[in-house]
């Protein structure tokens, strides 16, 4: 019980403290911040925080570059002459399998993986009061795992050091993105983001989508090139007629070793109910013994398995791009060692003054 | 006086402490919280309230992540339409969250706020933990 004595104020502990009141004025003054702009992690928000990307997009470009290009070159080069000799169709179904492949990269790309927001400070210190019941007055880390029964499975709970917090199951922290992502499958430099829980379904659209497409557009350009040779009785003859054919061919040629295996083992990873991070590492391959698998997150068959996985509900974005920040998180602690926030705000300001022109603000750590 | 310390000021009690009820993970990832009773409400709140707060949220949450007929229905849907009903429509989670955000400012306005508790969204807090917060029991008249 605290006596009637005046204390000095902790702000940490405090939501509201006396010279908040002078602070409110000035922050009235200031514009409100929303919480994109004060993002720990290391990506890029665009469109005022409705879009984000990851701080390198890696190849995106490149990827987006070669799928325009090469349906650019079929829709061109290779569609008027199947449609005078074949069908209509085949432009109509290319069409279709194209924008499919855009749109379900670009929701890939700008989605948010299920970035979980780091611990607040309270919650941090509250983690390291339960584990450090010793009482010892020196300050000991927290122990990196914590082990906890699911499905009658154990699984270890690691700590992450940067978010402050024990990850959940199936949870990794991403070093590129710097953030801890739940259902983590991996990285996709490609899409220039990371796959998680709530853009593997796009993810996984994508890659089966451009399957199709590659497969659709190798088969029509051999077609082409065949019907070419019958009418002119010369391949090579076919093949100067229509030189685009074959930059599409070698692209798809190459693309499709990789984009069907990727295919192939992302679909059993979905069937399997298992992340690609979970099954590099071998976590659940050791214990198949007498069980079908001794992944404790797989439902009892496989139709379940990718109906969850694809077809389960969307779960929310828990990072709240678009909130504004509340006015006691902005204010500079005494002691900032834990508290990483409001520093970061600080280096905001100045970095605000220089892109105010910019629409998207790089996020630095 | 007025210009430092306004009457609203003085009687806005400060936060004693806080109290994180963490996620139980015995089932699987789905969203549920412990309903372990935490030894700092004990002064403050019965046991059974509580319990009955925390099933009830983790009855809403396993709506709203239920694995069934209209989840799939809507998943097959936003795949046909290459996800763009996304942009449009508000998904099932989405009106389950704002019911939940209903039931919690009910909660508060008639069971914890009267007890100088208040509980604070897990959304807010990332799914992680629901934040109980504290505050100084202090009665009328002992601003001094």
């Amino acid at each position: 019980m605290k006596n009637c004595e005046y204390q000095q104020i902790d702000p940490r502990t405090l939501v509201v403290s006396p010279s908040s009141a002078q602070k409110h004025t000035e922050k009235e003054a200031e514009r409100p911040r929303r919480k994109w702009e004060v993002f720990p992690g290391k990506n890029r928000f665009f469109c005022g925080g409705r879009i984000m990307l990851a701080r390198q997009s890696g190849v995106l470009p490149l990827t987006l570059g070669l799928i325009v290009f090469t349906c650019g070159l079929f829709f061109g080069f290779d569609c008027s002459f199947l449609v005078e000799h074949l069908t209509v169709f085949i432009p109509m179904i290319a069409a279709v399998l194209f924008l499919f492949v855009v749109i379900s990269l670009l929701w890939t790309s700008f989605t948010d993986p299920g970035i979980l927001p780091r611990a607040t400070p309270d919650e941090a210190a509250d983690i390291e009061k339960q584990i450090n019941t010793s009482g010892s007055s020196t300050y000991r880390p927290p122990p990196r795992t914590k082990e906890i029964l699911i499905n009658q499975q154990v699984v270890k709970l690691k700590y992450c050091f940067t978010c402050k917090m024990f990850r959940p199951p199936r949870t990794s922290h991403c070093s590129l993105c710097d953030n801890c992502v739940e259902r983590f499958d991996h990285h996709c430099p490609w899409v220039g983001n990371c796959v998680g829980k709530r853009n593997y379904r796009f993810f996984y659209s994508f890659i089966i989508s451009l399957s199709f497409l590659t497969s659709f557009i190798f088969g029509c350009v051999i077609t082409h090139i065949t019907l070419r040779s019958q009418i002119c009785k010369s391949l090579v003859q076919a093949i100067q007629e229509s030189p685009a054919s074959v930059v599409e061919l070698v692209v798809c040629f190459f693309s499709i070793w990789s984009i069907l295996g990727l295919s192939g083992f992302h679909t059993y990873l979905v069937a399997s109910n298992l992340t690609t991070n979970e099954d590099i590492k071998g976590s659940w391959s050791s214990k198949r013994g007498a069980d079908e698998s001794g992944n404790p997150y797989s439902h009892s068959n496989i139709i379940t398995n990718c109906c969850a996985t694809l077809c389960g509900p969307m779960p929310p974005s828990l990072i709240d791009r678009r909130g504004f920040v509340p006015p006691d998180e902005a204010i500079p602690a005494a002691s900032a060692s834990e508290i990483e926030l409001p520093l970061f705000t600080a280096k905001n300001d100045a970095h605000m003054e220089e892109n105010c022109q910019d629409v998207a603000l790089s996020c630095t750590a | 006086m007025a210009e430092t310390h306004s009457l609203q000021d003085l009687q806005q009690p400060a936060v004693s402490s806080k109290v994180f009820i963490q996620r139980d993970y015995g089932s699987g990832t789905i969203c549920r919280f412990q309903s372990k009773f935490p030894s700092e409400l004990e002064s403050r709140l019965d046991k059974q309230q509580f319990e009955e707060t925390i099933q009830t949220l983790n009855n809403l949450y396993a709506e709203a992540e239920k694995l069934g007929g209209k989840s799939y229905l809507e998943g097959c849907l936003a795949c046909l339409t290459a996800y763009t009903i996304f942009i449009c429509m508000e998904t099932h989670y989405e009106k389950v969250l704002r019911k939940i955000a209903r039931y919690i400012k009910d909660q508060n306005e008639k069971i914890y706020a009267p007890r100088g508790l208040l509980l604070t969204d897990p959304i807010e807090r990332g799914l992680r933990v629901i934040e109980i917060t504290i505050f100084e029991d202090r009665s009328v008249g002992s601003g001094r």
